[in-house]
């Protein structure tokens, strides 16, 4: 009964458990080689998909516009989200913090369908008001995922932050430096892991939007999960699976190189002392 | 500079005041444009409403009704379809929870060298498109597809079960989806639990049940609660999934809304029923007395 010594029970549960994560997962990708059954028989492994991705420009352009917005959504979140982590969580007290709170709790509750139409409503009223944007713009997506996005971004900076004394930034200030050079060389860089972690979370789910997306662009601009929704609703296409299999492809390598460079610095480290 | 420990400095409040104007233009005004356009007539132009106040003779006139928000609470449709997401919300927090807690428990309690993979393994699928996960399931819950294959290969059934397009494949893919929403932060807590508690418990006699029963899981229950509420909250405006794997009977708030919107152009009705569901969300959680700066992770 020693703690933390496998039970029976333990593994069943995490075989379960991973094994539920996993099938569908492992299903794109098998029948992302599953070839073209039509022309070469059953179980021949093909990359019939991917050859056919290469040629569907709709879908290229659509995965090209979707890495962009994500990107940039994120990069805007990020900054946001640091900001208003920090500011929470270095100051207890100042006017506008409970208005700062409540508004970045409301994309936690209200429903996604909502803020696709209160930004949908947002941007055909500047575009009354001032000729911008014109049509579809790729711009208004930016602002609404990075509108999105940031309260997820401050939450876990603010855990980040929060979560340590802050002794060094008495010490430096005590030693003459300036609010904004404490900032930048010492709260921002020892709140880089939660800060990294929020602008992946703001990425994926930027990367992922369909709903929020669909009241700011058109079929004409769609994003990547536009298009593959709107796919779906015509029939299966193989060629989703392969899309999903690189996509998987990339987010492995991303996560996988970064557990091996922790792990890899915890062994010099351990070993070092 | 030295205006006190307590003063804001000028970054300080200039950062602030750039957060503050951001959500109040991006989110805090477009949101109440669509509490104002719930009360706006019907008409058919683009956009398909009419005018709030108009002025004939020199006298103004206001146009305001409240027609969306009685639909709302009177048209069956609406009511059925708000019933049948807060049932399936609920079914999928539940179910979440009855799932997830052994699971995220199984990994708190694996040996610390194994803990820090299997967290990368249940955060990984996390990471990888939502949408693809969901369409996975199709090909696997068709009648052609392994799980039928499986249940007529053990001759559990004879025709296959349409599991596909039915309030059952929802429920499953609505699980399937939100469960690492329950699972990381169930383990985030149940990692933490004092281990010395949980020892001193058994070096008392008290059994592994009763140790489970009596310490884990009281010292978890908050965060039980969170984790069902991170998953309450976003099914009950779902609007992907339903649409995906449901048929009629799954319709749902979220595709309601859809349709209002995109197809009957009723845009006015659209906005009442985003502000009520928007309302059946806050209203629990500040009855439940927590505040949103505990909602939105903002609590020391």
């Amino acid at each position: 009964m020693s703690a933390g010594k496998p039970r029976a029970w333990q593994t069943v549960v995490l075989v379960l458990g991973f094994g539920f994560f996993y099938v569908p997962i492992a299903w794109i990708v098998y029948f992302s080689f599953a070839g073209d059954l039509s022309a070469l028989g059953e179980g021949a492994v093909s990359l019939h998909w991917y050859r056919a991705l290469l040629d569907n420009e709709a879908l290229q352009s659509a995965a090209l516009r979707s890495l962009v917005l994500a990107l940039l959504s994120s990069a805007v979140a990020t900054v946001l989200g640091t900001m208003a982590g920090v500011a929470l969580a270095r100051r207890s007290a100042f006017a506008g913090r409970a208005l700062l709170i409540a508004l970045l709790a409301v994309p936690i509750f209200a429903p996604e369908i909502l803020l696709g139409f209160a930004f949908l409503m947002l941007f055909a009223a500047l575009q009354a008001a001032t000729g911008w944007p014109q049509g579809k713009d790729l711009m208004t997506l930016v602002i609404a995922h990075a509108t999105l996005g940031a309260p997820i971004v401050a939450s876990v900076v603010f855990a980040r932050v929060a979560g340590r004394d802050h002794a060094l930034e008495d010490a430096a200030r005590d030693l003459g430096a300036r609010p904004l050079r404490v900032l930048l060389t010492i709260t921002v860089p020892l709140a880089a892991p939660g800060i990294v972690s929020g602008a992946l979370l703001a990425t994926t789910l930027s990367f992922d939007d369909i709903v929020t997306s669909s009241f700011l662009a058109g079929p004409e601009n769609a994003t990547l999960p536009m298009a593959i929704f709107s796919g779906l609703h015509v029939g299966l296409d193989p060629q989703i699976n392969a899309i999903g299999t690189l996509m998987l492809a990339g987010v492995a390598t991303v996560v996988g190189v970064s557990f091996a460079a922790t792990a890899s610095h915890r062994w010099r480290r351990n070993r070092g002392s | 500079m030295k205006a006190g420990a307590a003063g804001l400095s000028l970054v300080e409040r200039l950062t602030i005041g750039i957060l503050l104007a951001w959500l109040l233009a991006f989110l805090a005004l477009p949101i109440a444009a669509v509490g104002a356009l719930a009360i706006h007539p019907v008409q058919d132009s683009i956009p398909p409403v009419g005018a709030l106040f108009t002025t004939a003779g020199g006298q103004l006139q206001f146009h305001g009704t409240a027609r969306a928000f009685r639909m709302v609470f009177t048209d069956g449709l609406y009511l059925h379809a708000f019933a049948s997401a807060l049932l399936n919300a609920a079914l999928t927090a539940l179910a979440c929870v009855a799932i997830g807690f052994p699971f995220a428990y199984a990994i708190a309690r694996a040996p610390a060298r194994h803990r820090n993979f299997y967290v990368l393994l249940a955060v990984l699928p996390f990471w990888t498109s939502f949408l693809l996960r969901a369409y996975a399931w199709i090909g696997m819950l068709r009648d052609s597809g392994p799980l039928n294959g499986a249940l007529l290969g053990l001759g559990l059934i004879e025709q296959p079960l349409p599991i596909l397009y039915s309030p059952a494949a929802v429920l499953l893919v609505m699980v399937y989806s939100y469960l690492p929403f329950f699972v990381l932060p169930m383990y985030a807590v149940l990692e933490k639990l004092p281990a010395d508690l949980l020892a001193a418990a058994a070096d008392l006699g008290a059994r592994p049940w009763y140790v489970f029963r009596t310490v884990t899981v009281p010292l978890s229950f908050t965060g039980i609660a969170s984790g069902a509420i991170l998953v309450f909250v976003p099914a009950l405006g779902e609007y992907v999934i339903p649409e995906l794997v449901g048929n009629s009977d799954t319709l749902m708030i979220g595709g309601i809304l859809w349709d209002e919107f995109f197809q009957n152009r009723d845009w006015p009705l659209a906005a009442a029923i985003a502000l009520v569901t928007f309302g059946l969300l806050m209203l629990p959680a500040l009855l439940l007395r927590r505040s949103l700066a505990q909602l939105g992770g903002f609590q020391r």
